[in-house]
Formats: C-alpha cells, sequence, structure tokens
C-alpha cells in the first residue's frame, strides 16, 4: 500500500506542474480534470472514500464545464 | 511593477515562506505514525453516543456543525455573488438559445452518447437521493449526494439541450432549493435552542444505530446541505450556460465606450 | 516516503502560487489556484492518515478497530465542495472583466479610475 501512495504522489506532483504549465486554455482545462482524477485516487488510497466522491465530481466534472463555457462564451461573442 | 520585478519579488518571498513551512513540516510527526486523540475519541464512541456509523458525517453535522454552517453560507455567497456579476446588462442581448455562436462550430450529438446518458439518468439521480439519504451510515452525505445530484442535471443537458435544462431543472427552482436548503440548515439549529440545549446541538431522537431513522439531527442536516449544494450547482450551471448560449452582445453600441 | 507527502504538498503550493503570479491568462490563473488549495486538501488528509487503519465507517467493522481521522475527513469535504463554488465565482469575474476589456490577458485590464 505503501509503495502504491508513493507512485500516486509522484504522479499527482507531476500533474499538478503540468495543470500549471499548460498555458492554453481550453487544454488546461482537460488536464485540469485529470489532476482531479489523481487527487481522487490519491484520496481513496488514504482512506477517505467520502472526500474523493467529492473531489471526482467536483475537480473533473464541475469545474472544467464551467471553464469551457467561459471560455465557449469569451471566443463566441468576439 | 514589471514582470521580472514580480518574479524576483516571489522567488524571495516564496523562498522565506518555504523555510518557514519545511521547519513546520519536520516537526509533524512522521506519515500514518500518529493518532490524534480526538480522532480515536471520535471513531470509538459515536456509534455509542449518537446511534450513527459513519463518523465523518456525524463529525460535519453534529460535532463540528458550526463549520458546516458557516462553510454553507459561504456557498450559497459564492453564488449569490456569481449570479449578481452575471446579470442582465443593458447593452446586451438575449435571443434563442443555441450552440452555434460567432466564430464557434455546434457539434452534433452522437446517438451513443445521447442513449448512454439517457439511460444512466434515472439510475444517477436515485443513486444521488441514496447518497444523500445514507450519509450517515455509509460513506456519502449531503455534500457527496448534492453534487452527484447536480452532476445529472448537468447530463440532461449533454443529451438534450439548453431547453431541456430550463424544463427539467429551472433556475426558480435550483434557486428555491439552494435557499431552502440553507434556510434548512439555520432552522436545524434553532431546534436545539427550542429544545433548551445550544444551538445545532443534536435534539431529536436518536433511533436504532444501523437504520435509516438514526443520528437525530444528523439525517436533517444531510438533507438540507443536500438541497443547498445541489441547488447551488445547478443555479451556477444555469447562470453560465445562460451567458454562453442566449446573451449576445447588442450590436450597436448605445452610450459612448 | 514518510517526507514526500509532505514534500509533495509544499511542491504543489508553490508551484501553484508560480503560476498565479506568472499567469497571462485570467482562467489559467484560477485553475492555477485551484491547484495550490488542493494541496491544503493532500496535507490535511495525509496527516490524518495511519498506516494499516480502515476508513472511519463502521457499518460493518467494530469501533474497536483502528481507524484513520474523521475530523481531518470532515473538514476537507466541505472545503472541496465550497472551495469549488468560490472557483466559480472567480471565473464569473475573469469573464465579465473579458466582457469589458476584451481580453483574458490580467495586465491588460487597466485600473479604474474615478
Amino acid at each position: 500500500m505503501n509503495v502504491l501512495i508513493a507512485i500516486v504522489l509522484v504522479v499527482l506532483a507531476a500533474a499538478g506542474t503540468a495543470v500549471v504549465f499548460t498555458r492554453e486554455q481550453p487544454s488546461q482545462a482537460i488536464v485540469l480534470s485529470f489532476y482531479g482524477l489523481v487527487v481522487g485516487l490519491l484520496l481513496v488510497l488514504l482512506q477517505a472514500p467520502a472526500v474523493a466522491l467529492s473531489e471526482i465530481v467536483v475537480g473533473s466534472v464541475a469545474i472544467p464545464m464551467i471553464v469551457l463555457l467561459v471560455l465557449a462564451r469569451a471566443h463566441g461573442a468576439r | 511593477m514589471s514582470e521580472r520585478t514580480r518574479r524576483i519579488v516571489f522567488v524571495v518571498a516564496a523562498l522565506g515562506v518555504a523555510a518557514i513551512l519545511l521547519w513546520a513540516l519536520a516537526g509533524l510527526p512522521s506519515f500514518g505514525s500518529h493518532e490524534s486523540a480526538y480522532a480515536r475519541l471520535l471513531n470509538s464512541t459515536t456509534a455509542k453516543r449518537r446511534h450513527v456509523t459513519d463518523v465523518v458525517t456525524a463529525t460535519v453535522f453534529d460535532y463540528r456543525g458550526v463549520d458546516t454552517f458557516g462553510e454553507e453560507l459561504l456557498l450559497f455567497a459564492a453564488v449569490v455573488g456569481a449570479t449578481l456579476l452575471l446579470r442582465e446588462q443593458r447593452e446586451e442581448l438575449h435571443e434563442p438559445p443555441s450552440d452555434q455562436g460567432l466564430g464557434r462550430v455546434a457539434v452534433s450529438m452522437s446517438s451513443a452518447v445521447r442513449l448512454v446518458g439517457v439511460a444512466i439518468i434515472g439510475p444517477a439521480f436515485v443513486f444521488g437521493l441514496s447518497i444523500v439519504a445514507h450519509g450517515h451510515l455509509s460513506p456519502g452525505g449531503g455534500f457527496q449526494g448534492g453534487v452527484v445530484l447536480a452532476s445529472v442535471a448537468l447530463i440532461a443537458y449533454l443529451v438534450g439541450e439548453y431547453r431541456t435544462l430550463e424544463r427539467s431543472a429551472p433556475f426558480a427552482v435550483a434557486e428555491l432549493s439552494e435557499g431552502t436548503g440553507a434556510a434548512g440548515y439555520a432552522v436545524m439549529g434553532t431546534l436545539g435552542l427550542i429544545g433548551g440545549a445550544a444551538f445545532l446541538q443534536n435534539v431529536l431522537p436518536l433511533g436504532q444505530l444501523g437504520t435509516l431513522a438514526s443520528g437525530g439531527t444528523i439525517l436533517f442536516g444531510d438533507v438540507t446541505v443536500g438541497l443547498a449544494v445541489t441547488g447551488a450547482l445547478v443555479a451556477l450551471f444555469h447562470e453560465f450556460l445562460h451567458q454562453t448560449l442566449v446573451v449576445r452582445r447588442a450590436r450597436a453600441k448605445r452610450g459612448s465606450r | 516516503m514518510s517526507g514526500l507527502l509532505y514534500a509533495v504538498a509544499a511542491w504543489l503550493l508553490f508551484v501553484g502560487m508560480y503560476g498565479v503570479v506568472t499567469s497571462r491568462h485570467l482562467v489559467h490563473l484560477v485553475l492555477c489556484l485551484s491547484v495550490a488549495q488542493s494541496s491544503s486538501y493532500v496535507l490535511l488528509i495525509g496527516i490524518g492518515y495511519r498506516a494499516g487503519a480502515i476508513a472511519p465507517f463502521f457499518s460493518d467493522r467494530s469501533p474497536k478497530k483502528p481507524a484513520v481521522d474523521g475530523v481531518v475527513q470532515a473538514l476537507v469535504l466541505t472545503d472541496v465542495v465550497v472551495g469549488a463554488t468560490v472557483m466559480a465565482l472567480l471565473l464569473a469575474l475573469a469573464l465579465q472583466v473579458q466582457k469589458q476589456t476584451h481580453s483574458f490577458d490580467p495586465w491588460d485590464a487597466r485600473p479604474m479610475r474615478g
């Protein structure tokens, strides 16, 4: 179990860095969606299933959706 | 301040914060070895004291109920703020909702997505309700069930169009649900005052361990927070979808800009 | 292994803050802030973790078994959902700035006068 947590932590650090260094816009929302999934996975491994449930729905679905809507609005109204 | 100066100031400040942070983190016990006395107490006595098996939900709504009250009002304030920011402006036109916008191509929905979406809406809705209702028994609760129910509204938009969402989960109903949830939590708190105890104290009958009707005010808290969170997220979806699909900038600029 | 979780949490905080400071797009700024915020979730839940313990739900286990910390889970749980709503508020603010100045670049938004 500890090895698994260590691997997911390294993937998490890499995913967080990827979110920050992805500066093009629709791409960053997708990377954020993946990041939310990895955080949810880490939370399940740390024995916090309730928190993981909220984090996956919110971080992978709700926030990227709102980001894409904002970008579509800004792009379409020019 | 130029961009270069900003980076230098950031690096200096970050080094200072990093030094203090490393000092603090070095003082923590090693990962996975420490158990706090408060946690041990709650884990071992919640079943006896509150007749619930979910320690996390009991902590959210009973032991630390005031913190949840503050967070729920924070949620409410954030949604009110977003609604206020995206309100109707004078120079904006409202046209019938269309996925096609200026410089934006509408992607036609594939039937596979539509089929899976329609098949999943019913079970997902029931699943969300079950998570809210069984919050005090198994992993779940008002917050988790609320976000799952809000994502059902999102699936409804995905398989249909904006009108589908408008008719099945209208903005007025979402706002009503959110307000009811926030006010309901406050009412639940005053039940404690009426019962002669402290605000938010668990004064309802505790019921039998392991059944749905247990935990006193914890189930009530689950339901009100579920209503509040669902209403809040659906209202946010409506606001942003409205901005993207319905609102258009007026062609002729009125006034001096 | 023990220091790895704390190091990753600190790394996420600093990389998120770096993204906020050097951002040239308001939506990018909000998402980097979200990364910095999630570092606190990782740290809190990591502090509550106990090796070999189960999740704090006792519907099928006896409460005598060692379980992880339920209090920090309760704190982070509410924080995740409310933090997402605040991110939505920030995105609404970014949208309004874009409507006024026709650009998402924070350096293009002039300070208001009068």
